[in-house]
């Protein structure tokens, strides 16, 4: 079981990093999404502060949608899903493997870029900190339960806009909690309770998910 | 315990029981709707604050409650089909699917007709209505997924756990708009110990209450009867009906 774990993390990490440009666009589309707004908005200070995280929050999802697509779709395609579940081992685990892989590629260079983001919209310090914890705590949750719709719609030819009208929605209550813990920071106010409620879902997430998503994976493959 | 429950899961038996109950539903429901409704618009006291404009809660409450109730109803349907893998439970859950989808819409058009003499607005962005308009993304969104298959029961199965997802999330969504924004009247009819309205106003509510809930299942019911004819229309069983329907003249 963990020789075969291992092998995967050690076979989706390498894979992730010859493919370098499908890694970086999901992140140069955040980059670009985040200069819309003070074009279009309009470049005041006090503006951008305001609407900052909320944009910051939503860039991301965006991104996160159009990154998400090549979770499973490369081994559906070329039929290694279909060993993993014919190996007999728990399809949840390996589900729980390569959701951690797109995570620790996908999400995490968007923590290290969120500096960046947080100069240009002109975040404080305090702000910028509340960011960084909701970021760390909210994108495995986007990871998690996105899995769950990529597993049923990999096998569709144009899944991808589907995919987003399945997961907006599921995505708000992160969205809704979020932006009020980087808002209450702003104001100075404490904002343990939004962290510890989207602690609360990842952690739903974290025990239910893999085994929705090896559902939904067992689905697609009929 | 649940044996009695299980020849259910055989399209012919379940077709039977939509049979069996349809009349039940759908004339006390017609009847219920239409009585609810007149005595509601017609005859109930005007409001001393609101005039007349507050009938429309009579189609309003009932609707924005169901709405809620079918999408509960929907994932149980889709709980029952995952766990014991009936196919006949993923039917019932997508004939629901679009009947939710429209009482939800029903709910936010008259919400949206109310909120303009009451708050001077179509649209504001307050707790209930957006949970409200979130509900409706996640039906279209099961819809699509049902739609976007070309093998109907993996549809149904795939449509399933998105109605799962969308479950859990219903009760996180609710609360999170709530504690985001408020600007919605508090519930009226959900404090069963002392309405905060008057019993002349409340009969003809619960009355349509009753009747949109029991024309909802007689829609399912109908729904579900053409969803199983149209899975099966190869059958013996279903050729025979056709062939029952028809006066035996011309078999199929």
């Amino acid at each position: 079981m963990n020789t075969l774990i291992n092998g995967i993390f050690k076979r989706d990490m390498a894979l992730a990093f010859r493919q370098r440009s499908e890694l970086a666009q999901p992140l140069m589309f955040l980059l670009m999404v985040i200069t819309l707004f003070p074009l279009g908005i309009g470049p005041g200070p006090v503006t951008l502060q305001k609407i900052g995280p909320g944009v910051i929050w939503i860039a991301a999802i965006l991104a996160s949608l159009l990154a998400m697509e090549r979770l499973f779709r490369d081994d559906f395609w070329d039929g290694s899903l279909e060993q993993y579940m014919l190996s007999g081992q728990s399809v949840a685990a390996i589900a729980a493997v390569k959701v951690l892989v797109h995570w620790l590629v996908s999400f995490l260079p968007l923590a290290l870029f969120s500096p960046l983001l947080a100069l240009f919209l002109n975040l404080t310090v305090d702000m910028y900190i509340a960011l960084m914890l909701t970021l760390v705590l909210g994108t495995p949750l986007l990871s998690l339960v996105g899995a769950i719709a990529v597993g049923l719609t990999v096998g569709l030819q144009r899944g991808g806009v589907l995919l987003a009208l399945l997961l907006i929605p599921v995505f708000i209550p992160l969205l809704i909690f979020a932006t009020s813990a980087v808002d209450s920071a702003a104001l100075q106010l404490p904002y343990r309770a939004q962290l510890a409620i989207i602690g609360a879902m990842l952690m739903l997430a974290m025990a239910s998910a893999p085994f929705a998503i090896a559902y939904a994976l067992k689905v697609s493959q009929n | 315990m649940w044996k009695w429950l299980h020849p259910y899961a055989k399209p012919e038996r379940a077709y039977q029981l939509c049979v069996t109950l349809q009349p039940y539903f759908l004339w006390p429901g017609i009847l219920c709707l239409v009585a609810g409704s007149i005595w509601g618009l017609a005859f109930a006291p005007q409001d001393y604050q609101q005039g007349d404009s507050f009938r429309i809660i009579y189609i309003h409450v009932p609707s924005a409650i169901l709405s809620m109730s079918t999408y509960v109803a929907m994932a149980v349907a889709a709980l029952v089909g995952t766990v014991w893998q009936w196919r006949t439970a993923f039917m019932a859950m997508i004939a629901m699917a679009p009947i939710g989808a429209v009482v939800t819409f029903i709910a936010l058009f008259t919400g949206a007709a109310w909120g303009k003499p009451m708050w001077g607005t179509w649209w504001v962005w307050d707790a209930r209505l957006t949970s409200e308009l979130i509900l409706l993304f996640l039906y279209l969104g099961v819809i699509a997924l049902y739609g976007a298959f070309e093998d109907k029961q993996q549809a149904g199965k795939a449509a399933g756990v998105m109605a799962l997802v969308g479950v859990v999330n219903v009760p996180i969504i609710h609360y999170s708009v709530e504690w985001w924004n408020t600007l919605h009247q508090g519930a009226t009819i959900s404090k069963f110990d002392k309405p905060s309205i008057a019993p002349e106003m409340l009969w003809p509510l619960l009355i349509a209450l009753v009747g949109l809930a029991l024309f909802i299942a007689a829609v399912t019911v109908m729904r579900m009867k053409n969803e199983i004819i149209r899975r099966e229309y190869h059958r013996p069983w279903v050729k025979d009906l056709a062939a029952r329907a028809l006066g035996g003249d011309h078999a199929v």
